[in-house]
């Protein structure tokens, strides 16, 4: 079996960077005068906050976090003691049951809010997730209202715009009222020239894998980078660290290096990571010589590979856009069909995987309809459901075979330029 | 008893809405459009739908509540997962079994992410049935919400003259305010009768009252209405020896009827509830000649709206809403009766749960599933809870 290893400098870099993240939220919570926003992923507006120098905290990222370590399932069940269904998502579960467990983390203690920032884009569980942080801190919560893309063009409309630039308005009052001090423009639109900067540089990461071999996988690597991502968006080390991985990811890609010995299958997956079992769900893949060139969870906070890129000029403009537009998490389901039938013909790939997640019913309601517009159009298509956090819903061996028999079976059937695989 | 005789009983009133509802189709909805040139119908998913601006644009609102238990669902399930509610699959088997065909387009809320998809799904599969999203506002807020809204109405009223080959005028749209205002305003006092006298108007008789509005044009449902309330009013009935319970958490797929009647059997006066709470939805009556009644719908969805959780209103908090409407409907007790898998239901039940804990208030908490047809179960559950209340 081949097995994949992490020992670049970016994995260095992003580690360090993380740990330095993680310090200043328990430094937060111990007292050290920084505020703390909590705010969601879904097209993050986090440059605002930076203009404040307010940290970011991303329960989202927090629980994830909880699950790679293995550490979520207590959480959840002392949620689900409070009355969560087993139903419901539960990342709101790990994080609610880590709230209440005293904000005490492996990799930080998490300091209570100053302010609640539910950026509503798109996931109507961020509302019920924040009405509850609200309702058990004692804290309001500022609703950023983003209207869901519903317009045949899939573009927000004129008004669309309008009313989130006015609520931005709105919530730069709001972190002046926490701060104390007015807005520093200059300081917003250095914030944003990083951000800038970071997307683009995120953009050309993202067209690396349309070589062959695809330098790094897309799904794994990717969704690994996406905490510095968000969590150090913004900022001059969130710069160095994606320049940093740009140049190692371009060497390796001009160098023919992929991450695998061999590039057997080259594939696009669909839905969030089973994060609680992230290293068994990628040798399921890698054991095959299959590589996911595109992904689209890695997509979440922003589609900066489709051309978005944010506007120092228009700061608070381009940030309305990336809420709106430019994020998967905003765009109506159909929309993600298409985004997907990029992948699969820019990115050169000949199988989509979909991993139905329970909890995360923006992504997975209606997959299945989905697995049946892509598979009457050809494309081998394979669902499997567990979960991004809960560890009790993953069943190895069932999966295992699963993926055992969808590669078997695509191995000698013809991909879509007719060539055997 | 004079006056009675000349009204219909209450009975025969909630018999023809039985019949009605059971009825597979639309056939009211098909009468009144080929009654008049330029009328479609569409039809509404759950919860609330802008109906007055569809109906002043020539365009019947027909509300969509789910299959029931008499549907099979052999196609939509391959389409949604399992741990999809019902109603999203049901509505979906519906289009593909050709039950929706009388409908000239279908309207979706932003009221959970599987409605969201639904919308999406539902339009692929049917490309020549116009499909409509309306985004409600989340920022209650927000000043610019109740202009944001208008727009968003104004938006729909061009989809539905679309549909219809008819323009609403500002006239047109208050009339329908008018209208379903009346509706309302019946509704309102259907439920105050039910919850002063519950012996008098059971909710399995309520529940159709309401529900049959879905498929009737909006003059003919206020009329039923009237008739029932009239004939509710001067019952005569006696009071028995049951709790009084508020139930919450069905505001979407709806229970069985028969249900519905095993609550109240097991010992339970319903003192109210949300079943089709978008039926009812404002707290008074939506303002009915000012200049822009787009910007007063909006306005009346944003301050003067019961509570439900697919809104999210920061300003208030639901669960302390909750324990004032036990107090103030003098509940012994709340049920709160959710449809498996329904996010914004399950969601709301821990904040429930804390806040009626701590006000002394005994709950108890169920799911359903809009096809189940076995009660027994469920109602020795609510026996049960009953018993330990009266012989507490």
């Amino acid at each position: 079996m081949t097995e994949t290893h992490y020992q670049g400098k970016l994995h260095h870099l992003q580690k360090e960077l993380m740990s330095e993240y993680y310090a200043a939220l328990t430094a937060s919570a111990n007292g050290s005068g920084v505020p703390a926003a909590y705010l969601l992923i879904g097209g993050n507006p986090v440059e605002l906050l930076r203009a404040f120098d307010i940290l970011p905290v991303f329960p989202e990222v927090n629980a994830l976090q909880l699950a790679v370590r293995k550490q979520s399932l207590p959480f959840i069940q002392s949620a689900e003691f409070m009355g969560y269904s087993s139903d419901n998502c539960a990342y709101v579960k790990a994080d609610i049951g880590m709230y209440f467990g005293g904000r005490q983390t492996p990799f930080a203690t998490i300091p209570e809010p100053s302010l609640l920032l539910c950026n509503y884009v798109g996931c109507n569980v961020y509302l019920d997730w924040f009405g509850h942080l609200a309702e058990f801190t004692g804290q309001s919560a500022f609703q950023l209202d983003i209207p869901f893309i519903r317009t045949a063009s899939g573009e927000p409309s004129k008004e669309d715009i309008a009313y989130v630039l006015r609520q931005l308005h709105h919530l730069i009052g709001r972190c002046e009222e926490i701060t104390g001090r007015k807005l520093d423009e200059d300081k917003l639109r250095e914030a944003v020239r990083l951000s800038s900067l970071t997307g683009d540089l995120w953009a050309k990461i993202k067209h690396l894998t349309k070589r062959t071999p695809a330098p790094y996988d897309a799904y794994f690597d990717s969704v690994t980078m996406m905490a510095p991502l968000y969590c150090l968006r913004g900022t001059p080390q969130g710069l160095e660290f994606f320049e940093t991985a740009y140049a190692e990811l371009l060497a390796k890609a001009e160098a023919g290096v992929g991450p695998l010995e061999k590039e057997r299958f080259r594939y696009v997956i669909e839905g969030p990571p089973p994060w609680p079992h992230l290293r068994a769900f990628r040798d399921m893949f890698s054991r095959w010589d299959a590589v996911a060139v595109a992904s689209t969870y890695s997509t979440v906070g922003g589609l900066w590979e489709f051309g978005f890129t944010h506007d120092p000029d228009h700061p608070l403009e381009s940030i309305a856009r990336h809420l709106l537009e430019w994020n998967l998490t905003n765009r109506n389901f159909l929309q993600r069909y298409e985004q997907i039938e990029r992948y699969l013909e820019e990115w050169n790939a000949n199988a989509l995987i979909i991993h139905s997640v329970k909890s995360c019913r923006l992504f997975s309601a209606g997959q299945g309809d989905m697995r049946e517009y892509f598979t009457k159009r050809g494309v081998p298509t394979l669902l499997v459901e567990s979960d991004l956090e809960d560890p009790r819903y993953f069943s190895e061996a069932q999966m295992r075979n699963r993926i055992d028999a969808f590669f078997e079976s695509i191995a000698h059937r013809p991909t879509r330029e007719g060539v055997t695989a | 008893m004079s006056t009675q005789t000349l009204s219909p009983g209450i009975e025969a009133l909630v018999e023809r809405c039985d019949r009605l509802i059971e009825e597979p189709g639309f056939a009211p909805a098909v009468a009144w459009k080929n009654a008049a040139p330029n009328r479609a119908a569409i039809g509404c998913f759950p919860v609330y739908t802008p109906v007055e601006v569809f109906y002043a644009s020539g365009v019947l609102p027909v509300g969509l509540a789910g299959g029931g238990n008499r549907m099979e669902i052999a196609h939509a399930d391959s389409r949604f997962q399992s741990f999809i509610c019902s109603i999203i699959k049901s509505t979906l088997e519906q289009g593909m079994t050709a039950l929706l065909d009388d409908l000239d387009g279908v309207v979706f809320h932003s009221i959970c992410d599987p409605a969201r998809n639904l919308a999406s799904v539902y339009s692929r599969n049917f490309p020549n049935t116009p499909v409509e999203y309306i985004h409600f506002p989340q920022n209650f807020e927000a000043e610019e919400a109740p202009r944001y809204l208008r727009d968003e109405y104004e938006r729909v009223a061009l989809f539905a003259a679309e549909l219809s080959g008819r323009s609403m005028t500002t006239e047109d749209l208050r009339a329908a305010i008018r209208i379903y205002n009346r509706v309302r305003d019946t509704i309102r006092r259907l439920y105050a009768l039910r919850r002063d006298s519950p012996h008098l108007l059971r909710t399995r008789e309520l529940y159709p009252l309401v529900r049959v509005g879905h498929l009737l044009p909006p003059e003919e449902h206020a009329e039923l209405l009237a008739d029932a309330l009239h004939a509710a009013a001067t019952r005569e009935g006696r009071e028995r020896d049951r709790i009084r319970v508020v139930l919450t958490g069905s505001f979407c797929e709806q229970p069985p009827l028969d249900l519905i009647a095993a609550i109240e059997d097991a010992g339970c006066y319903l003192v109210d509830d949300d079943f089709l709470i978008g039926r009812r939805w404002f707290t008074g009556d939506v303002p009915e000649n000012t200049g822009d009644p787009l910007l007063a719908l909006a306005e009346a969805y944003l301050d003067a709206s019961l509570p439900s959780p697919v809104k999210h209103d920061m300003r208030v908090s639901p669960a302390r809403l909750l324990v004032e409407r036990a107090r103030s409907h003098r509940a012994d007790a709340v049920i709160v009766l959710c449809a498996k898998f329904c996010e914004p239901s399950l969601f709301a039940y821990p904040t429930y749960r804390k806040a009626l804990q701590e006000a002394g208030i005994p709950h108890l908490f169920l799911e359903f599933e809009e096809k189940m047809w076995m009660f027994d179960r469920i109602k020795g559950e609510i026996e049960t809870f009953v018993e330990s209340l009266l012989f507490d």
